[in-house]
C-alpha cells in the first residue's frame, strides 16, 4: 500500500477545521426533525471565536488546577487526533502501542477537567465530577473490548494498522464482528462525547447535567478551549468509528478523502436523528447499558478469534 | 350545621357573626376532628385582626367538605399564642407558619417553625426609633441539615439557569440520593394580601389577576364569585359563567400542554417538546381571540364578562381547537408511546395516596395519587353544576402519573369545549365597566373555590362595617402542593429533580403573594 503523506496532513486539517461542523450538522438535524429552523450551521465557529475574544473570569477560591483543565483537555484532543490514519494512511506518528496513548490522553484530557471541577468546591461540580468518572470508568471496558478486537484482527497495536488492515469481506462472521464492534465503538462516542441518551449537551438543568456540569465556572476563552476540545473528540471518536467500517485501501486518493469526511459528517445526521427520538437515560440505567455493551464487545472479540483459527 | 362549625355552600357570602365563634380549645378540637376524622380538607386557615382593637385576633378556618359539596366554617379569638395543630395533623404545618410570619402569633409546639415568605408582619407596628424592624432577607433561615461521611448538600437556586421564578432548594444528599429537600420561598412576595385590605377598589382586579399569571382566569373567577355573593345585585348571566368555564378550560389546556412539553424536554425528548411548546402558544391564541389578551386579563370581571363571544368567533375557535387538538394528541402520543420517556417518568418521585391525603395536596398532582378531589364536582361553579368536562383519573402518584393526569385532562377539556363551542349559537351579555362596585354586604364573610389549572384555589373575604375588605385571603394551590414536591423526592435520585419538579410545576408567585 502506498501510503499517502500529503493525503494524511489533508485529512488532519480537515479534522482541525471542520470539527465545530460537526456539532452544527448534529444541532441542525435536531431542529429540522422537530419542525425548527434552528441555530446555523457554523454557529459552533462563532460560539467558539466570540468565546475565545472575551475575556476570562475565575473563582478565586480554587488554586491553579482550574485554570489548567481547558488547555489539557484541548491539548490532548489535539495529540490524539496525531495518531489517526486518515483517509486509510498510516500516520507519520504511528508507532507500537500508540492506542494505549490514544486511548488515555482522552483520559488525561477528562482528568484535568475533573480536577478543575472539583478545584472549585461547588457541589454542582462535584457531583458532576463523580459522575463523569463513574461513567467514564465503565465506558473504558467496551472502549478496551473494541480495541482489543481491532488489535486481534490487525495482530498489531499500532492504531493505524489497527484501523486500515483489510479484513475478509467475503467471511460472514469478521463482517458482523467488524459491524458488532463498530456499534459498541459508536456507543462509546455517545458516552464520550456526553450525548443524548447518555448525557444532555442542550440541557439548563443543573442537577442532570454530567459533563456540562463540570464546566459551569469556565467563562470566555477557557471555555471556548474546552468546547473546541469537544468538538475534535467528536471528531475523533467519529473518524474512530467511521474508519473501522471502511478499513483498507481503494479509489483515488482524492475520493478517499472526500468519503472519509463525508462519513464523518453523516455521523453526525446519525447522532442527530438518535438524539431527536430517544428520551436520555435514567443515571441508573447507565451501568447496565455500558456493561451491556461491553458484552456485546466482547462478543466480537470472541468472534474474531474463533473466526481467525479458521481461516486459511 | 352543628354548633362548632357553619356549614355553606362554595360561593357563599354570610354575615360573620353566625359563624360559631368558639374557646380556643374546643376550636383545635372541632378542626383536629374534621380534618383527621372526617376528612375535610383545609381549604384556609388565617387570622385578622378583632374588629376593636385590643379584640385580640381572630382565627378562621374554611374547611372543604368534598362528599357533602360544602364547606365548614369556625372561628376562635386568640391573644398572640396559639398551641400547633400540626403534630397531630400535618396539613396545618404551612398554614401556621403563615400565622406566625404574618401576625406574630406564637405557634407553640409547631415542630419547624420557620419565616415562609419571609414578609414582613400585616400590622403595622408602631414606629419605635430605638427598635428599628430588621430588615429580612429572604431564604436566611435555618435548615435541616445531615451530618456523616460522605453526605453533601447541595443549594439550588434562588436564580435558576432556566427561565423560571426564584426559590431556593436544599437538598441532603447521600452521593446521588436525596434523604431531604427543603423548599424556601418568599422571594417573590409583593404584599399582595396587604394591598388588597380595604378594597373593593380600581387596583383590586388587576392584582388578582396578576397573583400568579398563569391562572389569571381562576383567579379572577373566584374574586368575581366573592363580589358577586357579597353583593347579590351583580349576577352574572348563564352564558357569561359558561364563558368564564371555557376560559378556564382554556387556561387548563394550554398549562397542561406546556407543562407536557417542559416534562419531554426535561428527558431530552425533544419533538414533543418542541411540539407542545408551539402548541401551548395556540391556546393562549384562542383565549387572546375571546378577549385580546393571551393571559385572558380583563376577561373575568364582578357581574359577568367583559367581551362577547360573538358565534362566529365561537366557530373560528371550534375550528381552531379542531385543528390543534389533532396537533396535541400526535405530539403527545409520541411521548406516551416512547419507551424511553416512559422508562424517565414511571416510579419517579412517588406521593403515596396517604402522604397526598395528610398533607392536603390538592388538584391534578393529588388525583396522580388517586385522592378523588376536583372543585369543578365537588363544589361546583361558574357553569360547572350544569355542565363540565369528565372526570379524569389515574393512579400511583410518580410522574407518570402526574403526566397521564394531565394528558387526561387534555382530552376530556377538548372534548367538551368543543361541545360547548358548537352549540354557541348567540352573542352572549356582557358586562359594562363598573365605575364602582356595588356596596358589598358589611359584616360578611364570603368563600369562593374554583378549580385553577394547579388545583383548588380558595379565597375568602371578610368585609368590615362599611363593606370594605377587611381581610382577604388568597390560598393558591401552590401553597398546599409545595411540601407535596419536596415528600415526592426523599430517597429519589437528585438527578430526578428536574422532572419531579416540572411534573408538580407550581407557581411561585401564587405562594409568595
Amino acid at each position: 500500500m502506498n501510503n499517502n503523506l500529503c493525503l494524511w496532513w489533508t485529512g488532519l486539517i480537515a479534522a482541525f477545521l471542520l470539527a465545530p461542523l460537526l456539532k452544527g450538522i448534529i444541532n441542525k438535524t435536531k431542529a429540522i426533525i422537530v419542525g425548527r429552523r434552528g441555530p446555523k450551521l457554523l454557529q459552533p465557529y462563532y460560539n467558539i471565536i466570540k468565546l475565545l475574544r472575551k475575556g476570562c473570569v475565575r473563582t478565586t477560591t480554587s488554586c491553579g488546577l482550574l485554570a489548567w483543565g481547558p488547555p489539557v483537555t484541548l491539548a490532548t484532543a489535539m495529540i490524539a487526533l496525531l495518531f489517526l490514519p486518515y483517509a486509510n494512511q498510516i500516520s507519520p506518528f504511528a508507532f507500537t502501542g500508540d492506542a494505549f496513548l490514544f486511548a488515555y490522553l482522552l483520559g488525561l484530557g477528562r482528568f484535568a477537567l475533573v480536577l478543575g471541577a472539583m478545584d472549585t468546591g461547588s457541589s454542582f461540580e462535584g457531583m458532576g465530577s463523580s459522575r463523569e468518572v463513574q461513567f467514564a470508568a465503565l465506558a473504558e471496558g467496551p472502549l478496551f473490548a473494541v480495541l482489543g478486537f481491532l488489535a486481534i484482527s490487525s495482530r498489531s497495536l499500532n492504531l493505524s494498522s489497527m484501523l486500515t488492515c483489510p479484513l475478509p469481506a467475503q467471511v460472514p462472521t469478521v463482517v458482523a464482528a467488524v459491524i458488532l464492534a463498530a456499534g459498541i465503538a459508536f456507543v462509546v462516542l455517545l458516552v464520550e462525547n456526553c450525548r443524548v441518551p447518555f448525557d444532555d449537551p442542550e440541557t439548563h438543568l443543573e442537577l442532570t447535567m454530567i459533563h456540562e456540569a463540570m464546566v459551569l465556572d469556565y467563562s470566555g476563552p477557557d471555555l471556548g478551549y474546552i468546547l473546541y476540545g469537544s468538538c475534535l473528540k467528536l471528531w475523533l471518536m467519529a473518524a474512530f468509528v467511521w474508519l473501522m467500517l471502511i478499513p483498507g485501501d481503494f479509489g483515488s486518493p482524492g475520493l478517499m478523502m472526500v468519503l472519509h469526511i463525508l462519513g464523518i459528517l453523516l455521523s453526525g445526521v446519525i447522532i442527530g436523528i438518535i438524539e431527536s427520538v430517544t428520551a436520555r437515560f435514567r443515571f441508573l440505567k447507565l451501568p447496565q447499558f455500558l456493561l451491556g455493551s461491553l458484552g456485546a464487545a466482547l462478543i466480537a472479540l470472541a468472534l474474531t478469534i474463533l473466526t481467525g483459527r479458521n481461516l486459511p | 350545621m352543628t354548633d362548632t362549625t357553619l356549614t355553606i355552600t362554595n360561593c357563599t357570602a354570610i354575615p360573620l357573626q353566625r359563624v360559631p365563634s368558639l374557646p380556643v380549645n374546643t376550636f383545635r378540637e372541632t378542626l383536629l376532628e374534621l380534618v383527621n376524622q372526617q376528612q375535610r380538607r383545609v381549604s384556609a386557615f388565617f387570622a385578622m385582626p378583632g374588629a376593636d382593637t385590643g379584640q385580640g385576633l381572630e382565627l378562621i378556618a374554611v374547611l372543604a367538605n368534598d362528599n357533602d359539596h360544602t364547606c365548614d366554617l369556625t372561628r376562635t379569638t386568640i391573644q398572640d399564642e396559639f398551641a400547633s395543630l400540626t403534630p397531630e395533623c400535618p396539613t396545618f404545618a404551612w398554614f401556621e407558619r403563615e400565622l406566625a410570619e404574618q401576625y406574630s402569633i406564637a405557634i407553640t409546639g409547631h415542630p419547624w417553625l420557620k419565616p415562609i415568605r419571609f414578609q414582613p408582619p400585616m400590622i403595622d407596628g408602631a414606629a419605635d426609633p430605638a427598635n428599628p424592624p430588621k430588615t429580612i432577607i429572604a431564604g436566611d433561615t435555618d435548615y435541616f441539615t445531615m451530618d456523616g461521611e460522605g453526605t453533601h448538600e447541595v443549594a439550588v437556586g434562588p436564580v435558576h439557569a432556566s427561565v423560571i421564578e426564584p426559590g431556593h432548594f436544599r437538598f441532603q444528599c447521600l452521593g446521588e440520593d436525596v434523604y431531604s429537600l427543603e423548599i424556601s420561598l418568599g422571594y417573590q412576595h409583593r404584599g399582595v394580601e396587604k394591598m388588597l385590605l380595604g378594597g373593593p377598589d380600581r387596583r383590586t382586579l388587576p392584582m388578582i389577576a396578576t397573583v400568579s399569571g398563569d391562572s389569571t382566569i381562576a383567579s379572577t373567577t373566584a374574586y368575581a364569585q366573592l363580589c358577586e355573593c357579597l353583593a347579590p345585585s351583580l349576577k352574572p348571566s348563564p352564558d357569561a359563567l359558561l364563558l368564564r368555564g371555557i376560559a378556564a378550560e382554556l387556561e387548563r389546556l394550554a398549562n397542561h400542554v406546556g407543562d407536557l412539553g417542559a416534562l419531554a424536554g426535561d428527558v431530552a425528548y425533544l419533538p414533543t417538546a418542541s411540539f407542545c411548546g408551539r402548541l401551548r402558544g395556540e391556546f393562549l391564541n384562542m383565549t387572546a381571540e375571546i378577549c385580546g389578551n393571551r393571559f385572558g386579563r380583563n376577561l373575568v370581571r364582578p357581574g359577568g364578562v367583559k367581551f362577547a363571544l360573538t358565534p362566529a368567533k365561537a366557530e373560528k375557535i371550534f375550528r381552531w381547537l379542531d385543528q390543534v387538538s389533532k396537533d396535541v394528541d400526535n405530539a403527545l402520543n409520541l411521548m406516551f408511546e416512547a419507551a424511553t420517556v416512559l422508562d424517565r417518568f414511571e416510579n419517579i418521585g412517588p406521593v403515596s395516596k396517604t402522604a397526598a391525603l395528610d398533607i392536603g395536596l390538592v388538584g391534578p398532582a393529588a388525583r396522580a395519587a388517586g385522592l378523588d378531589c376536583d372543585i369543578r364536582f365537588s363544589h361546583p361553579y361558574a357553569c360547572y353544576a350544569d355542565t363540565a368536562p369528565a372526570r379524569s383519573e389515574a393512579s400511583g402518584g410518580d410522574t407518570l402519573a402526574r403526566a397521564l393526569i394531565r394528558r387526561r385532562e387534555i382530552t376530556a377539556s377538548t372534548k367538551w369545549l368543543k361541545e360547548q363551542l358548537a352549540l354557541w349559537k348567540k352573542d352572549n351579555q356582557t358586562t359594562p365597566a363598573a365605575t364602582a362596585l356595588p356596596a358589598l354586604a358589611p359584616d360578611s364573610i364570603a368563600v369562593s373555590l374554583v378549580e385553577a389549572w394547579r388545583g383548588e384555589m380558595c379565597h375568602v373575604a371578610v368585609t368590615d362595617a362599611q363593606g370594605a375588605f377587611r381581610r382577604y385571603k388568597i390560598v393558591d394551590p401552590s401553597f398546599h402542593n409545595w411540601f407535596g414536591l419536596a415528600l415526592s423526592m426523599r430517597g429519589e435520585q437528585i438527578s430526578h429533580f428536574p422532572i419531579c419538579n416540572k411534573s408538580f410545576n407550581l407557581s411561585y408567585c401564587g405562594h409568595d403573594l
